[in-house]
């Protein structure tokens, strides 16, 4: 086994330093070192988006990025948004129309949603319907998903009076 | 409630019933703070991985374990032959279907590997990485036996045998024959024939399977911690393979990522957890991965099944005829066996109709392929496909319309209760009001003119219907009667908090459906509390009452008239005492909004907290042949039918492109007949869901094996998922047409979009392709296969 390797870097706007095996991936290192389990595995390959996290504040695969990676880097995830405040419509809107089930998706598609809403915040259903066509979602069909994302979009490009 | 008022509980001032109220539960799941297994850590905890057999069948030879055992943080290495000693093999038969063989299966395989992804020994470590690294460092002598890949060939003189002493390789077979077949075939107008074939594809539940086993030998007490959906279930099988006091084992289901059928069976690599747990003496924590998933969750469908029916001038339907053969790996699961699905083609197909004549054949052979047991809509995608596309078949043969040739077979509103040939029973459906309101909610007139206008422009637009019933709330007859521990009954316990909160507990579990919510929803209606001041607890064998969990769409109906039951005595035990202490005659009172009023006029007399502060802490004031009872445990069990069968319409609007080969779904439509509906919303997102899987199957999903049984696509880049952006919004209307069975009047609806959605797809697509003479029943229905039929590849 090679030496550790020192990761320094925020994480929900805290600053940890740990000493890591250089091979730990990153949503591994949230969810074991940190404690962090709202990011979920889902396939260890890219494909599901169940481990998207926000670094420097783009969206990524947190199974396709190592820790070591994010030497330096700030780091958000579900429980720093939640946390914040900053997706509070979003996940109210999902949960008005019951826009998850067992809600193992539900923090990836949320940050995947707030990216789209941030970068896109159109309304087009097709376009949230590509937008999220990389998060995978088993129970819910994603129309309900597709609601939630449109009635959000909509509120913040017109904020209710 | 007194027996006086006009008010059933249905319609109580407060009723949450029919209200489509956000589920509680889900807030924690939205910001992450969830329990899935896997986000659990227990003291001295360690991991297991698994080395498995790289071979679909192959005799173990000697096993070299000591450069694992040497790997950094490992703790033990085991093979199959040291964990049988701590846990017993077993056999997936029900005695209630005749004649169902398998042989007996080991938590981690002795002597032999029966299909590829069979975990052959087991690496305990301090990290899942390091016992992975071990695990690899494992060396196996493996002699690669004959592979049985084909299920068409398994029966044939010369195919080996894949259990010897099995005499055969037939698992189960199935053989009906009601009334003159062959004289309806003899005489009938015209006699359509069809050969489908279902792919074989698996759940893919985004959380996959997950166990934490903690044995304590101190008090030899097992607590299990299982994404799971039967805790009860697993506790009684934990007990029996491992030697232990059922009473001394707590199963604990948290939060489940996602089940629909896939975590409701005995797991060889979750046994190999729990063995581990008792032999270590510490938590042990097995959560597979993913390439784990695909290769040992239970797979579904890989039927072929040949169908033919015989048809008269009028286009009633006169005889069916069909022959169904399954290929189920070489176990059958245990405890529900791999024998049902087949079974529920027997039984269910051209259910909607009043065919009489009915001869069926199910087969069910062992391959080297991974399992197959029980996943979602069990058996039905199959058994409507086939017969929905028969009824195509039949329309196009008499040239009459698809909907009108269902109208004229399709049991009527009137006939019931009705017994079908295969002697389902049913108690009342609503085949003809659903199918009213599809075509009124779909224009389907309209859609017809439109896509004869488009045909005219080169663009290959088709509509597809199918009818369906569903199968729910399963009494005894379902699993009780032959012979495994698997409850039809659920139970509620009901009490009210001092706070005038009111705590639920029941058997029935939560997997994301909503259970927990509806069964919130009917004990405040019961009770007449706010809904915010439910609690509901499930998914703990310690807590709960003794129950079936959730699977077969039972959850609402059985857990839900439990509930109620429960909330309505309660109501009345608060009542009583509540009368007491204001002396006042306990019928001319209610329970409204979480406070005792008057019957009559719906005035306040007090809160339930004043009682609970009373009852709880000031017992002194009350008479001294008072003793309330604040706690109640009410019971149900479907008895007046074997299953609460629901009905419904489902319809596609799809494109074909005619040179890729590849299907836009437009839209999709559905009407399904649950009975009493409880949430609406959390009934539609449940059709949504289901329906989304349905197409999975219809277009995507398949487990592809060569012929030397090597599964080739298990990775979610390879193995196709609905995805977001290919699926269509889904219209959903309703009939409700409650059992008379319960109070509550309610069926299931967890599964009736997956039932229809692969007939209506495929009904679709060959009413796309019919005029250039394209014809496919080969699911997955892939571009490829399109322009196969079309003759262009």
């Amino acid at each position: 086994m090679s030496a550790t390797f020192m990761l320094s870097l925020s994480v929900n706007g805290e600053d940890i330093t740990r000493a890591i095996d250089p091979r730990r991936n990153l949503v591994d290192f949230l969810r074991e070192d940190l404690q962090l389990t709202g990011t979920h595995v889902g396939c260890e390959h890219g494909a599901c988006g169940a481990c998207t996290v926000r670094v420097n504040g783009e969206i990524i695969r947190g199974c396709l990025m190592l820790a070591a990676q994010a030497e330096g880097a700030k780091v958000e995830t579900i429980e720093g948004v939640s946390d914040s405040g900053e997706i509070a419509d979003l996940q109210k809107a999902f949960h008005e129309r019951n826009a998850l089930q067992c809600g193992f998706c539900t923090p990836g598609m949320l940050l995947t949603a707030a990216d789209f809403l941030k970068s896109d915040p159109g309304t087009g259903r097709d376009r949230i319907r590509a937008y999220i066509s990389g998060n995978y979602c088993r129970c819910t069909g994603y129309q309900a998903i597709v609601d939630a994302i449109e009635a959000v979009g909509r509120e913040r490009g017109d904020p209710p009076s | 409630m007194s027996e006086k008022s006009p008010l059933t509980v249905l319609d109580r001032p407060n009723s949450y019933i029919g209200q489509s109220v956000p589920r509680s539960g889900a807030r924690r799941l939205l910001q992450g703070r969830g329990t899935y297994v896997d986000d659990m850590t227990l003291p001295r905890m360690v991991h297991v991985a698994f080395c498995r057999s790289p071979f679909a069948h192959a005799r173990i030879g000697a096993i070299d374990t000591e450069a694992a055992r040497a790997t950094a943080g490992v703790i033990r290495v085991v093979t199959g032959r040291e964990l049988a000693e701590y846990c017993t093999p077993w056999i997936g038969i029900l005695t209630h279907l005749r004649g169902l063989k398998s042989a007996p299966q080991h938590a981690i395989a002795v002597d032999r590997a029966c299909w590829q992804g069979e975990a052959v020994a087991a690496v305990v470590a301090q990290t899942r990485s390091q016992a992975e690294d071990a695990a690899e460092s494992i060396e196996i002598d493996y002699r690669e036996l004959a592979v049985v890949a084909d299920m068409e060939t398994a029966l044939e003189d010369g195919t080996p045998l894949i259990h010897p002493d099995l005499g055969d390789n037939l698992c189960f077979q199935r053989e009906v024959d009601i009334g003159d077949v062959d004289k309806a075939f003899a005489e009938a107008h015209c006699v359509v024939e069809e050969t489908f074939n279902f792919g074989r594809h698996t759940g893919v539940c985004l959380e996959a399977r997950a166990i934490l086993a903690d044995y304590n030998p101190a008090d030899k007490h097992l607590t299990v911690y299982l994404s799971a959906q039967a805790p009860h279930m697993m506790k009684n099988l934990y007990a029996k393979h491992f030697g232990l006091n059922e009473d001394n084992i707590r199963v604990i289901c948290k939060d489940v990522g996602g089940s629909f059928g896939i975590k409701v069976h005995v797991y060889p690599d979750e046994m190999a957890a729990v063995a581990l747990s008792i032999m270590l003496k510490r938590p042990v924590k097995f959560i597979a991965d993913r390439l784990e998933s695909f290769v040992t969750d239970i797979h579904a469908r890989d039927h072929r099944v040949k169908a033919r029916m015989a048809v008269n001038k009028d286009g009633k339907f006169t005889a069916i005829e069909l022959d169904d053969l399954t290929g189920v790996g070489p176990y059958s699961v245990y405890p529900r066996t791999s024998g049902i699905e087949a079974n529920q083609v027997v039984n269910l197909t051209g259910g909607t109709y009043t065919i009489e004549n009915y001869r069926a054949r199910a087969r069910v052979v062992f391959t080297n392929k991974n399992v197959m047991c029980q996943y979602r809509a069990v058996g039905h995608p199959v058994a409507c496909a086939v017969g929905e596309g028969l009824v195509d078949a039949a329309a196009r043969a008499l040239n009459m319309d698809p909907v009108e040739i269902r109208r004229r077979n399709l049991i009527p509103d009137d006939a019931y209760p009705y017994t079908y040939a295969t002697g389902l029973v049913y108690e009342k459906l609503s085949h003809h009001q659903c199918l009213d309101k599809i075509l009124a909610m779909m224009d389907y007139d309209g859609l017809r003119r439109e896509q004869a206008e488009y045909r005219d422009k080169g663009v290959y637009r088709g509509i597809g219907v199918a009818s369906m019933i569903e199968l729910t709330n399963p009494s005894p007859a379902f699993y009780g009667v032959g012979g495994a521990f698997i409850s039809s009954q659920e139970g509620c316990t009901i009490r009210l908090d001092h706070t005038g909160g009111i705590t639920c507990a029941v058997g029935v579990t939560e997997q994301g459906q909503g259970s927990d919510a509806v069964i919130a929803q009917v004990a405040a209606t019961a009770v007449g509390v706010p809904l915010e001041n439910v609690r509901v607890i499930s998914g703990d064998t310690d807590v709960v009452p003794y129950g079936g969990g959730t699977w077969a769409s039972r959850a609402a109906g059985i857990g839900g008239e439990a509930a109620l039951r429960a909330g309505k005595a309660l109501r009345e035990n608060i009542l009583e005492i509540a009368g007491v202490i204001l002396q006042a005659d306990a019928a001319a009172l209610d329970i409204r909004d979480g406070a005792v009023v008057d019957a009559v006029n719906g005035a306040e007399r007090m809160p339930l907290s004043e009682i609970g502060r009373i009852v709880y802490f000031r017992g002194d004031t009350l008479p001294n042949d008072v003793q309330p009872e604040l706690v109640v445990t009410r019971h149900y069990v479907p008895k007046a039918f074997p299953f609460a069968f629901t009905n419904g319409f489902e319809a596609f609007h799809v494109e074909v492109d005619i040179d890729t080969g590849f299907v836009t779904l437009l839209k999709c439509w559905v009407v399904d007949d649950c009975g009493t509906i409880i949430n609406p919303m959390l009934v539609d997102e449940q059709i949504r869901g289901g329906v989304v899987q349905g197409i999975g199957g219809a277009l995507y999903e398949e487990c592809l094996y060569d012929e030397r049984g090597q599964y080739l696509n298990a990775t979610m880049a390879d193995y196709l998922v609905p995805m977001a952006g290919e699926m269509p919004d889904i219209e959903v209307g309703h009939v409700e047409t409650p059992t008379q069975d319960s109070e509550l009047g309610a069926k299931g609806v967890g599964e009736a979009g997956t039932t229809g959605a692969p007939a209506a797809i495929m009904n679709a697509i060959n009413d796309a392709l019919q005029p250039i003479g394209g014809h496919i029943t080969d699911m997955p229905f892939t571009p490829e296969r399109i322009l196969k039929a079309l003759g262009k590849v």
